[in-house]
């Protein structure tokens, strides 16, 4: 992309082809003979993890549209086939779902590398503004992407954002219709949302390969903000940016696996485990993480409008930035003030995106309110000023000479640690604030569960024990749905043989039908039969309950959690921790109180128990000690019980947990030669150029 | 990409019989995929909707222009949320009225924004009166 180049291939076919389409000729030089500057460190390689990512989206994306339905009735149990029957299908969506999120951690390192070392500044306008607008069109994709499994959050957060542009003055109220299909988020809604989720990316792909063009044009920006001047500035793209890309990909890559297969719900919410309902508002709507820090900025502004005029003017204004910052010097490197500045602004990002998932009340407004106001000084303020007044070090002559220099004349990082404690601190004192605010909900104690961790596996006698206990109890009134009898009989579940399983099936009634004169009939179970519902329809269980009704258990245990708060939910992504469910699940079995505590009063027809949110719950005491018999001597306990009912839902909720847990062993064991290999080809690529 | 044909002849009026709804109760209908909350409203409630100064309130409005005149203990109200569009739960919040959980808007017993960050009252949809216990939305 950087002119015409005199590469000419050596294979008579390939030439042949380059005189007619000169391909290998742009290959080679924007790709190959590239000069890209020797003193790029290792945030460089994000854009070659970012083209990855969008590659691997999209691939993993085209599969997954092979298999999904995009139809409000059947959306939310296609996602749920796609990982139970289709073929490595939790696999494929982990990886998107996942991927999605991992696109965007890449994006802000990207982002904040561009920030920081001036890569907007002249001659690379345009090529900031380019990646402005890819960065917007991924929010959009990411946004549509998130509505289309048809949960909870993807209801209302549905709901949410397209009523965003109801506060356009005029004509606010067409443009939510046009964007609905209808008077409210529906089946056309999600319809178009999957048709745009398809097409963008690949709208994405076109920016990018702009992208790259105005970026071999303008030449790579480099952690010194020196233009190269001489050959002794720059290395040829291939093979040196190509194995250190390698390796950068290579160690991201372990990131990604460590969620897609130990966490991969962990950046998920748990409420989107629960099917799309038009009628129930979550009682706390939250978007993707990636959104928060705007969603904070459009909540601490009590007006509508203008809340919604900042939200998207916090990104807007990125465009502008060229233009905002008129300092000379590029790299933060040597702008004493501008780094530092450049640390509290990042502290802000991370405290606007803390604050955009607590609910809006009390310190959380003001604190929005202050980091919203800092949030657009920097751009407005900050950033004007300090091109002003700020003197900056005096840079490098040329970027071999930075490079030879290159001694231990760090300055100490005074002001960043203190801002890294200050964050933490303010953090923690805010997780004891809603600790406080959530007083009276016993968080669910911990359990050992012999499913969890990196190596966790069912215990087959709990599964057993807890499909007997499903059966014989909790089927009176829950369902099933997402589980086939087959599924007794596959590998990670309850170690049942294909006949034992077909004879579970045969003891039960499954309605079939019409048969030939037309009626519908009952008939003994087969392996491919679901479990059946105890009730014909949602209305029926609701009037048959009082009004509540039960839930299906299918996804019970993903489908329920609480909140950790700071610091554990970071600990968490280190320790594997996502038992949050199960742990509630048991909990709440063994959560029932007779005596109820002073002060509360129970609506008429429901039962105290300790942890569920209200206390106030409508199931009376499903278990008492030594209800269901079990065979093999375990005790007829309700702690045993629970404890066994919930390692069976856990296994209905994902029966291939230990398939995804196995795989993900040997994945990073590969990954983690793979990586080794790629550092000690780059350091023998680099050794000359160090 | 406005809605097709199907989906506007969907939206056709309905008519909701008022009998079974006792006072200070209220139900939920559907109406063009938007939850409609009808109130029976009590003496109390009709009394502290009128009772307030109309003039301090964000979206001034009276209670007499919300319902229809003759029929004061029926309110008919679109539940959602002007702000985000969620659906407010009745019977909650300091003002006996409609409470949102999402990002905290207060409406009274007449529907009309009180506290929190939405900017207009509850809508009304288009109704009448078709007899004395039933109504026509639409």
């Amino acid at each position: 992309m950087s002119g015409p180049s005199d590469y000419q291939p050596s294979n008579p076919a390939l030439q042949w082809i380059e005189r007619r389409l000169p391909i290998f000729g742009l290959i080679h030089s924007s790709f190959v003979a590239y000069p890209t500057p020797r003193n790029l460190n290792y945030w460089w390689t994000f854009g070659a993890i970012l083209s990855f990512m969008l590659g691997m989206q999209i691939l993993t994306g085209v599969i997954l549209a092979m298999h999904y339905t995009p139809n409000a009735d059947l959306a939310f149990k296609s996602v749920e086939l796609i990982v139970r029957d289709v073929n490595y299908g939790w696999l494929l969506r982990n990886m998107h779902a996942v991927g999605a999120s991992m696109f965007f951690v890449a994006v802000y390192v990207h982002m904040f590398r561009g920030l920081y070392y001036g890569s907007y500044k002249e001659p690379r306008e345009v090529l900031w503004i380019l990646g402005v607008i890819i960065y917007l069109l991924m929010m959009a994709t990411g946004f549509m992407g998130y509505v289309l499994p048809w949960g909870q959050m993807s209801f209302w957060g549905a709901t949410v954002i397209t009523n965003l542009f109801s506060a356009v003055p005029y004509v606010g109220e067409s443009i939510v219709t046009l964007l609905w299909g209808g008077y409210a988020v529906g089946n056309p809604t999600l319809n178009r949302f999957f048709s745009l989720h398809y097409l963008l990316p690949f709208v994405i792909a076109g920016v990018v390969v702009l992208h790259v063009w105005a970026l071999h044009v303008a030449g790579q920006n480099n952690p010194d903000g020196v233009e190269p001047k001489t050959e002794k500035d720059t290395v040829p793209f291939t093979p040196h940016a190509t194995i250190k890309d390698m390796f950068g990909v290579a160690c991201f890559l372990l990131l990604y696996a460590w969620f897609i297969f130990y966490m991969p719900n962990y950046l998920g919410d748990a409420d989107n485990y629960i099917p799309a309902n038009p009628g129930v508002t979550p009682p706390h709507i939250v978007p993707e993480w990636y959104y928060l820090p705007f969603y904070a900025i459009l909540r601490s502004i009590p007006d509508k409008l203008a809340g919604v005029i900042a939200m998207f003017g916090a990104i807007i204004i990125l465009c502008f930035l060229p233009w905002l910052d008129t300092a000379k010097t590029r790299s933060s490197k040597y702008r004493p003030l501008a780094k530092q500045f450049f640390w509290i602004f990042v502290a802000v990002c991370i405290l606007l995106g803390y604050l955009g998932a607590q609910p809006p009340e009390g310190i959380y407004v003001i604190a929005g309110r202050i980091l919203t106001f800092c949030y657009f000084a920097y751009f407005l303020i900050v950033l004007p000023l300090l091109a002003r007044i700020e003197k900056p070090r005096p840079v490098p002559n040329s970027i071999s000479d930075a490079v030879l220099a290159k001694t231990g004349s760090r300055s100490t990082p005074m002001v960043s640690t203190a801002i890294v404690l200050a964050l933490a601190g303010s953090l923690f004192a805010g997780s004891i604030d809603s600790a406080k605010a959530a007083e009276g909900s016993d968080k669910p104690p911990g359990n050992t569960w012999s499913f969890s961790g990196p190596f966790g596996k069912f215990d087959r006698g709990a599964l057993q024990r807890g499909l007997k206990v499903y059966k014989e109890v909790c089927a009176s009134c829950h369902g099933l749905s997402f589980v086939a009898f087959r599924n007794l009989a596959e590998p990670g579940g309850p170690g049942y043989s294909v006949a034992q399983a077909a004879a579970f099936a045969s003891e039960y009634k499954v309605k079939d039908g019409p048969n030939d004169a037309g009626d519908m009939f009952e008939r003994p179970g087969r392996p491919a039969d679901y479990f059946p519902s105890p009730f014909a329809n949602e209305q029926a269980a609701r009037a048959a309950n009082g009004g509540a009704a039960p839930p299906d258990l299918s996804l019970i245990t993903k489908a329920r959690s609480y909140k950790r708060g700071f610091p554990w939910f970071i600990f968490d992504v280190f320790t594997q921790y996502q038992e949050q469910g199960p742990d509630y699940v048991a909990a709440l079995l063994q959560g029932y109180e007779d005596k109820v505590p002073e002060g509360v009063t129970l609506p008429e027809g429901s039962y105290y128990n300790k942890y569920f949110p209200g206390h106030a719950i409508k199931m009376p005491k499903p278990i008492s000690d030594g209800q269901v018999t079990y065979d093999d001597g375990s005790p007829t306990t309700v702690a045993q019980y629970s404890k066994d009912v919930t390692t069976f839902l856990m296994w209905t909720a994902e029966p291939h947990m230990e398939a995804r847990k196995r795989l993900g062993f040997q994945v990073f064991v590969f990954l983690i030669v793979f990586a080794g290999l790629m550092y000690f080809t780059k350091k023998k690529v680099w050794a000359d150029s160090h | 990409m406005n809605p097709d044909a199907s989906t506007i002849a969907a939206g056709a009026p309905i008519e909701v019989d008022l009998s079974p709804i006792a006072e200070g109760q209220d139900i939920k209908v559907f109406w063009r995929g938007k939850p409609i909350y009808i109130s029976h409203r009590t003496k109390k409630q009709i009394d502290e909707a009128r009772s307030v100064n109309v003039a301090s309130l964000p979206d001034p409005q009276t209670d007499e222009a919300r319902v229809k005149s003759g029929h004061e203990q029926w309110l008919v109200v679109i539940g959602i949320c002007t702000h985000l569009g969620c659906i407010p739960i009745a019977h909650e919040g300091s003002y006996d009225g409609f409470f949102c959980p999402c990002h905290g808007s207060v409406y009274d017993t007449s529907g009309r924004i009180r506290q929190g960050p939405a900017p207009t009252n509850l809508a009304v949809p288009p109704y009448q009166f078709v007899s004395d216990t039933k109504i026509q939305i639409g």
